[in-house]
């Protein structure tokens, strides 16, 4: 099915579901450019102030900071943060997720969490989406994490092509693709 | 006829919460539900909840709801289930139908109505199309009996319910549609809609469901958009492929036990419509008949906690468990926590809402 977006021409979560870029950046939820670069490092897509407030003692560097008032947004402290990844499965709202963009000379690696069945294998090739679940690229499965701290929430480590980096956030649900080529 | 010191009518995060602050005064409690297992909501919450740590935030809603019911067995609360509570009458003397068949009588010093809350219904051409149900009744099917409602699915309705039902049909394997929502703008939480979103599940503001077509059971759904008069705008119709709608055009509490008890209500729509006015104890007019979570207004299950743990402190006052000091002191506790979720743009609409019904309390007593 085509989706018509005619009718989302207002920017923001709260018209297309999906955070405008202005949005993200203006949360503090984002390392700077600069520190993107040098390393694995969270993105944290977390732009309304919901009170919530676990990525922030789940961060054993520090680097998250909500403070008092729990409905205040999510800050991220690029320099604190190694993009470990244990803030990934914590958040409620499956909204972090940490990016390495030179993880090698040609290719970008992600993390996210994934809370669909069956979950894909190390070694898959997977589709990989962007915030509107469009397909933006090919990647293969580094890793899956489904450790019992994760409660249920997988980590999902893929590698894809570094022109890509900026635009995926996450994966296809491998059965819609079966289904669409079944159709 | 049976007599107890506390009654607390709904087995939900309400009324559980309430039993449990109630046993822990030391006044001895029977729980009532209406359904054959505890928990009313919670066991189909699979996801994790929001707040912070003293609201359990990050754990999901199932185990909370095993959490709650493991404290109630170590304080020995009675729980009735299958108990259909029918009428509150003078003396607070409770109506009860057991297994559709038995009548018992419970006489109780203090009543704690837990009741919850009933889904708003649409109505549309072909709403009574096998396929056309509740977002709730698929929540359940889906996620207490494991049966998927069917495989392609249009939710009418973009606020909470309507997208975290929408994320756990696609968890169950059935694909979501569309996502319509009348206003112009989406309901639910940025970050729920936006893991729906990045699954692929479009969006449609200002729009609404037309009719639903299909010889014996859904077979497409065909929607329209709207102008900001909330009328249709010719000529935008689309169809859409789908064996199942869901409705999630929001919540309004079941309050006739309230009545039925006497107690003044008022109207508040941001909260879901009818809702005895109470004061800060949860108290309603009618002496020693409280009410918690969604009968109180419509809110959340971390909400709903809370004001069953202020209810059930309430009530053990009411019968000289706790003294007033000590019943102020441990309702603050509460009270800061509760604070802590109504803050934001989302609570505090909530908030403002609440304290109508909070001055409406504090008048009726
Ligand atoms: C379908 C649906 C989905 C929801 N999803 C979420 C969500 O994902 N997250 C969230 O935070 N909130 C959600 N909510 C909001 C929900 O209202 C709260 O989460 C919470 O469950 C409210 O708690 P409660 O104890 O007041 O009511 P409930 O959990 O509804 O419990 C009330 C209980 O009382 C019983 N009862 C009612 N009348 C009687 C009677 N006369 N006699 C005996 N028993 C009776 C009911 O059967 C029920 O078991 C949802 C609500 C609904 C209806
Ligand atoms: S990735 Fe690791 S270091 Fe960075 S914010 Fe998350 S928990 Fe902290
Ligand atoms: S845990 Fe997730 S949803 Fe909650 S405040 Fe942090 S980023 Fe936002």
């Amino acid at each position: 099915m085509t989706i018509d977006r005619t009718q989302n021409e207002r920017e923001g979560v709260a018209y297309t579901g999906t955070p405008s870029e202005q949005e993200l950046h203006d949360s503090g939820g984002y390392a700077t450019q600069e520190r993107q670069e040098r390393g694995p490092v969270a993105f944290i897509e977390c732009v309304e102030c919901i009170p919530c407030n676990p990525c922030e003692s789940a961060c054993p560097y520090h680097a998250i900071t909500v403070g008092p008032d729990i409905t205040a947004l999510p800050q991220l402290d690029g320099e604190k943060c190694i993009g470990c990844g244990l803030c990934i499965a914590v958040c409620p709202g499956l909204a972090i997720y940490v990016k390495s963009k030179h993880h090698s000379e040609t290719h970008t690696t992600i993390s996210f969490p994934y809370e669909y069945v069956p979950l894909p294998s190390k070694g898959d090739t997977v589709n990989l989406t962007d915030r509107n679940g469009d397909v933006v690229c090919q990647g293969r499965v580094l890793n899956v994490f489904t450790s019992r701290r994760n409660d249920r929430t997988a980590v999902v480590q893929a590698e894809f092509d570094k022109r890509y980096c900026s635009e995926v956030v996450s994966m296809k649900l491998p059965r819609s693709d079966e289904r669409e080529r079944g159709r | 006829m049976t007599a107890v010191d506390i009654a607390v009518v709904g087995a939900g995060p309400a009324g559980l919460s309430a039993a449990i602050e109630g046993a822990r005064s030391g006044a001895s409690v029977l729980l009532l539900d209406e359904n054959d297992k505890p928990g009313g909501q919670l066991f189909k919450q699979i996801h994790k909840f929001f707040g912070s740590r003293e609201h359990r935030a990050g754990t999901r809603g199932i185990d909370i709801g095993t959490q709650l019911l493991s404290e109630a067995r170590e304080l020995s609360i009675d729980i009735w289930l299958n108990a259909e509570v029918c009428g509150v009458y003078d003396n607070n003397e409770l109506a009860v139908v057991v297994n559709h068949s038995t009548s018992k009588t419970v006489r109780a010093g203090a009543i704690v109505l837990a009741t919850g809350a009933t889904e708003n219904a649409v109505s549309f051409p072909g709403w009574t199309l096998p396929g056309v149900m509740s977002a709730g009744a698929a929540q359940t099917m889906v996620n207490i009996h494991r049966v998927l409602p069917g495989h392609r699915v249009l939710m009418i309705g973009s606020g909470n319910v309507g997208v975290i039902v929408s994320y756990q049909l696609l968890q169950a394997g059935a694909d979501v549609a569309a996502i319509v929502e009348a206003a112009p703008s989406l309901g639910g939480y940025g970050v729920h809609t936006a893991k729906v979103r990045r699954a692929g599940v479009p969006f449609y503001t200002s729009h609404t469901v037309l009719k639903a077509e299909g010889a014996d059971r859904v077979e497409s759904a065909v929607i329209v958009e709207l102008d900001k008069d909330w009328n249709h705008v010719p000529e935008t119709e689309k169809t859409l492929a789908v064996d199942t709608i869901c409705i999630a055009a929001g919540l309004t509490p079941l309050v006739e036990l309230g009545r039925s008890a006497g107690c003044h209500v008022v109207f508040e729509p941001t909260l879901g419509g009818w809702i005895p006015a109470h004061d800060s104890y949860m108290e309603t007019s009618v002496p020693a008949v409280f009410v918690a979570g969604d009968i109180a207004g419509v809110e959340e299950a971390s909400t709903a906690m809370e004001e069953g743990r202020l209810a059930g402190i309430g009530a053990a006052a009411v019968l000289g468990y706790y003294g007033a000091d000590e019943r102020n002191a441990l309702s603050q506790v509460v009270w800061n926590r509760l604070d802590a979720l109504r803050s934001g743009p989302y609570g505090r609409k909530r908030r403002e809402a609440k304290e109508v019904l909070l001055r409406a309390g504090e008048n009726a007593t």
